[in-house]
């Protein structure tokens, strides 16, 4: 065990390294003869099981595990500690890697119908919003202090995405404080002035991504959804997505049925029913579609919203951006978008992967969920992004890893208070370079076919992501990779097209030569193609044109013990102990 | 031509909808003894065909002056057709149903099937047994090509000539072709060299109430196990549960005791057939479509179809018995019932998995002709009808397509070990429900005889192997695996067949696009490496 790892070295000298902040659960189980079990769960699925032969040194264990997976300051989370060897420059050239101003830059605003705000300069008017937001121009300060009265923490509609040609927006904010009846005239003013930012179409769409149910029981706490009549110029729009407690059960359920052994067909496919999980994943699709719609189709703007706007929000906001801008498709596209839509407008990170020893109702697979969505959408659209689905599975592992800064904390002003720029480093350079390893072979980035992306999402359009929720479990997968063969083979065809070019170049250049009388006739008669000697001189001869000693393909072919078959085969030969010599080990581990 | 009489009309206006795979078309439909035509001009070239044997059912709603008919095709396809007037459209349909549902072989379209550049015979004369057991002679000298069945008066199922332990005469045989149902002895299906096992299949020896038994049977599995690995083991792997194998004495069946065949251990494992496959199927092809249901329905209905535990069973049984051969060095003889259906789908399964030759185009082909079409696979019974069909008998059952869809299974975890595409299991699919060409014609060898198949109609391997075709049907990123595939048979690790089963709701351009992709990117690399680089001089020192 090191301050930041646990270190297992199996007889194979095969090492496994677990983070202590990726520990979501330990559990010590009844005393067998061959010692104490102790199962860990991973908050990147990963479950291990150990088995120590002492119960003492078993309790050792699962105390410190205990302390180490659950830390009360941030300052002892491993961000604070992790040294890539990267200087203070180098440092703060990867924090600046992402730079949201020229993201909006990018996307055509500041422009003549929104503007910079600085009305969250020094976060007076919401705590949990970035410094910087843009706002219609004709809204003027006092409306955005008022509307930000009305708005559940002071989250008051602001602009989360803008498409240029259709000069429509998609806008974010929280709850309006209606209860029953209230009304704010400020509020009513700004989202007037949204859809007046919209020379093309006067109506603007607010979607409430709550079910109709749970936006009717706010009200009476005072809090609710936006009356139509109330506001000029909109249409009110439900679209069903639960809150983090269901999503946080149906997961736990999903995780339940996966981890069942033995698991046989029927009772996957009714657990996978009865966890609802799928069906979430849908209905963020589904909401995300209509953002997307709303703006190809009518014109319209569309502003988001569910109870605080951070959670359900950001995931209906940044997946209909990532359908409508192919630039959120590529690598580094798809960071910004996430430091844009789910960094700056303070989804709580920290609260919701329960980096800190706090309250377990807080933690919710939200992220996961837009992450998976995104799988989804690659499965559709195999060649629409950059990126693959190793790409993905790494975000997934480091925003419970704490290893880097950019997840830590739950808003902006957390993490400028933090000092995070100065004591951490940023994840986003080190996944750029290891851009290669994260590079969809098939990407086509010129294709006009996969501008605007029309996912179907018919119910059999949707799968179990068995490489995110069973990552570890090596046998589960495909045992060749078609990704990392079919990128070597581009690289192949990369390094020949280069060699040829050289090879071109260097005939041009005994062409001149030639002409200037430098090379001689016997010379030219000794490069003829036929001559043997040339053979020999061709540098890709030496190349293997397919890369058969692919390392992936080590586990092809593997041993059919590890399949559950295998436990028929038991049948086979009961007289000889197969397996169970394996058990005799200080500790046996099956992950 | 008798067709005449079926066909109330020749010609009516149509346009056909526009489905997933084509855009909408308009024109003169006609109907032929065979074929739906559909041609958008009077003189054009390009006409839309469709062979009036695959549609699997058909639905007409008249309205107005014209009429709707919708095809439901056994390949799974489902076509719309609009027809002008009313009096056409049902008249179309009724020849459409009349037409699709003749039962005669020799009238069927591969007796007339004559397509350009093909020769009537070719492909027709590779014996797959014949060359199967040149392979074998190369490994072991245990087993011989026997002729007992030459006249098919042994076993009607089975081909002219089949592979038995060299110990066993034929006498012997014969007399075990009279203890087994059907005559089905048990015959070699697949030499493992590599353990010096061998995997068998039979159909269930008629033990019946009595307990009879037959010293020759006993013998030739005797001579199995003397021929192998010294030391070797036997395991008879049933295809039914324990109890069923067990009832089927009551009918004059049952199962090996294992007092009479020393060496032998007996292992139950029921696999789905018949009927119930059937049903499974039926259900599993309603559910994909279904465009409207919710997420809840799709899960429970994929769950309560069964299909894909039927994929699972007949996966682990096959991973069993290449197991048992590959790590336990034992021999494995399967059989079921009749063991014509679950038993050959557990002894193709197995020799995919240990025998890398199986995993090539050519070996596959090979595979296909000699564990199914050769050993009796009853095709004409088994796939008249697919899952749209309202007209049930009860001896339809996907076995075939089953034993494609776990094909399919290992092609997916193992995309570089197999030489051929999804394109080719697709293709076989379609032909063994519907098809212009000879090779699932019948039930047996011995049908096929009578109807002279193999001299008046093409081979379907001659039309797969024009080149043409290549390209959808290969795996461009194959490489030989020499090693046995252990597919993972966890529910985790099956997938619905997409390509297959929602076929008619899914545009199925984005994969035909990446397939397109990944070709290009292969043979860019290879094109580049066969350019010759005309005149790269050598650098001067």
């Amino acid at each position: 065990m090191t301050a930041t790892h646990l270190l297992f070295i199996d007889s194979h000298q095969k090492e496994t390294w677990i983070l202590h902040h990726h520990i979501a659960s330990v559990e010590k189980l009844a005393l067998t003869t061959s010692g104490c079990p102790l199962v860990i769960q991973c908050k990147n699925f990963r479950i291990v099981h150990f088995i120590v032969p002492k119960e003492r040194d078993c309790h050792d264990i699962y105390n410190s595990l205990l302390q180490l997976s659950k830390q009360a300051k941030y300052e002892d989370l491993y961000a604070f500690s992790y040294n890539p060897k990267q200087n203070d420059s180098e440092r703060l050239r990867g924090w600046q890697l992402i730079d949201l101003a020229e993201e909006y830059k990018r996307m055509g605003v500041p422009n003549s119908n929104w503007q910079l705000s600085d009305a969250n300069r020094e976060y007076k008017i919401c705590e949990t919003y970035p410094r910087e937001l843009y706002v219609p121009r004709i809204a003027s300060k006092p409306i955005i202090v008022g509307s930000s009265k009305f708005r559940s923490k002071g989250r008051f509609p602001v602009l989360s995405y803008y498409h240029q040609n259709k000069e429509a927006a998609i806008c974010r904010c929280s709850q309006p404080l209606s209860g029953f009846s209230a009304r704010c005239l400020e509020d009513e003013h700004l989202l007037q002035a949204i859809s007046k930012a919209n020379p093309a179409n006067r109506y603007m769409y607010v979607v409430d991504t709550r079910p109709k149910l749970n936006a009717m029981a706010n009200r009476a706490a005072g809090k609710g959804y936006e009356n139509e009549d109330n506001y000029s110029n909109i249409r009110f729009q439900f679209v069903g997505i639960e809150n983090i407690h269901v999503m946080r059960s149906s997961l736990q359920k999903l995780l339940e049925v996966n981890g069942t052994k033995g698991l046989s067909v029927n009772d996957f496919y009714s657990g996978l029913e009865s966890s609802g999980w799928l069906r979430h994943i849908k209905a963020v699709m589904d909401a995300a579609i209509f953002l997307a719609k709303a703006i190809m189709v009518e014109n319209a703007s569309v502003l988001v919203h569910c109870s605080d706007g951070w959670d359900r929000t950001s995931q209906v906001c940044s997946l209909g951006s990532l359908l409508l801008d192919s630039y959120y498709r590529t690598i580094k596209g798809f960071m910004v978008l996430i430091e844009k839509d789910w960094i700056s407008f303070g989804h709580k990170f920290s609260e919701r992967c329960g980096h800190l020893d706090g309250d377990p109702k807080e933690v919710s697979p939200v992220f996961t969920q837009f992450l998976e969505c995104v799988w989804h959408l690659t499965e559709q659209f195999p060649q629409a992004f950059e990126f693959n689905e190793a790409f993905l599975l790494q975000i997934h592992e480091h925003i419970h890893s704490c290893q880097f800064g950019n997840f830590l904390g739950n808003c902006q002003k957390e993490r400028e208070e933090l000092k995070l720029k100065e004591k951490t480093h940023s994840l986003w350079p080190f996944l750029l370079d290891d851009r290669e390893k994260y590079s969809n072979p098939l990407y086509s980035s010129s294709s006009q076919r996969f501008a605007v992306l029309e996912p179907n999402t018919v119910s059999f359009n949707f799968k179990f992501w068995r490489s995110m929720y069973h990552q570890f479990d090596r046998t589960l997968h495909p045992r060749e990779s078609v990704c990392n063969i079919i990128t070597k083979m581009n690289e192949q065809n990369k390094q020949l097209e280069k060699d040829m070019k050289d090879l071109e170049s260097k005939i041009s250049k005994h062409k001149n030569e030639e002409i200037d009388g430098v090379l001689t006739k016997e010379l030219l008669h000794s490069v003829r193609p036929e001559s043997p000697t040339l053979k020999t001189s061709l540098c890709y001869k030496e190349q293997t044109v397919l890369p058969v000693n692919d390392t992936l393909r080590t586990i092809e072919g593997s041993n059919p013990v590890d399949n559950r078959y295998s436990e028929y085969a038991e049948e086979f030969s009961k007289s000889k102990p197969a397996v169970v010599s394996l058990e005799y080990g200080v500790a046996r581990m099956t992950c | 031509m008798e067709f005449s009489e079926l066909i109330r009309t020749r010609q009516a206006q149509a346009e056909l909808l526009s489905g997933p795979e084509a855009p909408a078309l308009r024109g003169t439909l006609c109907v032929t003894g065979h074929h739906l035509l559909l041609s958008p001009k009077p003189q054009a070239t390009d006409l839309w065909l469709l062979l009036l044997r695959s549609v699997d059912s058909i639905e007409k709603r008249v309205a107005g002056d014209s009429g709707t008919i919708t095809l439901r095709c056994k390949d799974l396809r489902v076509l719309q057709l609009r027809i002008e007037g009313v009096e056409a459209t049902l008249d179309v349909a009724r020849s459409i149903e009349a037409l699709s549902s003749l039962e005669s072989v020799i009238t069927s379209y591969p007796f007339f099937y004559r397509p350009k550049g093909l020769r009537l015979g070719d492909a027709w004369h590779f014996h797959p047994l014949e060359s199967y057991y040149k392979r074998v002679a190369l490994e072991t000298d245990a087993w011989r090509l026997s002729e007992v069945n030459e006249d098919f008066s042994l076993c009607p199922s089975y081909p002219r000539v089949v592979i038995v332990p060299r110990a066993v005469d034929d006498a012997a045989l014969a007399r075990s072709a009279r203890f087994r149902q059907g005559g089905r002895f048990p015959v070699l299906s697949y030499h493992h060299a590599r353990s010096g096992t061998a995997l068998l299949r039979s159909s269930q020896p008629l033990i019946g109430p009595k307990k009879l038994r037959c010293a020759e049977d006993e013998e030739l599995l005797g001579a199995v196990l003397a021929g192998a690995r010294p030391g070797a083991q036997g395991f008879i792997v049933d295809t039914r549960s324990a109890q069923t194998a067990k009832q089927a004495r009551m009918t004059g069946g049952g199962t090996e005791s294992k007092a009479a065949y020393p060496g032998w251990k007996r292992l139950h494992r029921p696999l789905e057939r018949g009927r119930h496959l059937q049903e499974s199927f039926v259900r599993l092809v309603e559910a994909c479509g279904d465009l409207e249901q919710s997420m809840d329905q799709w899960l429970s209905r994929l769950d309560s179809c069964r299909w894909l535990a039927h994929v699972q069973e007949a996966l682990s049984t096959a991973c069993l018995a290449a197991q048992g051969m590959e790590r336990e060095g034992a021999c494995v003889l399967v059989h079921g019932a009749e063991g014509m259906d679950s038993t050959l789908l557990v002894t193709s399964l197995a020799q995919l998995i240990l025998d890398p030759l199986s995993r090539t185009m050519a070996g596959f082909q090979e595979l296909v002709e000699r564990e199914w079409i050769q050993a009796g696979h009853p095709f004409q019974l088994r796939c008249a009808h697919s899952a749209f069909s309202h007209a049930r008998s009860k001896h339809e059952a996907p076995t075939f397509l089953l034993f494609l869809d776990c094909v399919w299974q290992l092609g997916r975890q193992f995309p570089l070990s197999l030489e051929f595409g999804e394109g080719l299991l697709l293709a076989l699919f379609e032909h063994a429900y519907a098809s212009p060409f000879g090779t699932f014609l019948c039930n047996s060898e011995k049908e096929r005889c009578l109807c002279e198949v193999r001299t008046q109609t093409h081979s379907l391997w001659s039309g797969l192997n024009q080149s043409k075709e290549q390209r959808k049907l290969r795996n461009p990123l194959y490489v030989l695996n020499p090693s046995a595939l252990w597919p993972s048979v966890e529910p985790q690790s099956l997938r619905l067949w997409q390509g297959l089963f929602l076929r008619q709701t899914r545009p199925p351009e984005r994969s035909e696009e990446v397939w397109e992709k990944v070709w290009q990117i292969v043979t860019d690399e290879k094109t580049e490496d066969s350019r010759p680089v005309v005149s790269a001089p050598e650098p001067q020192p």
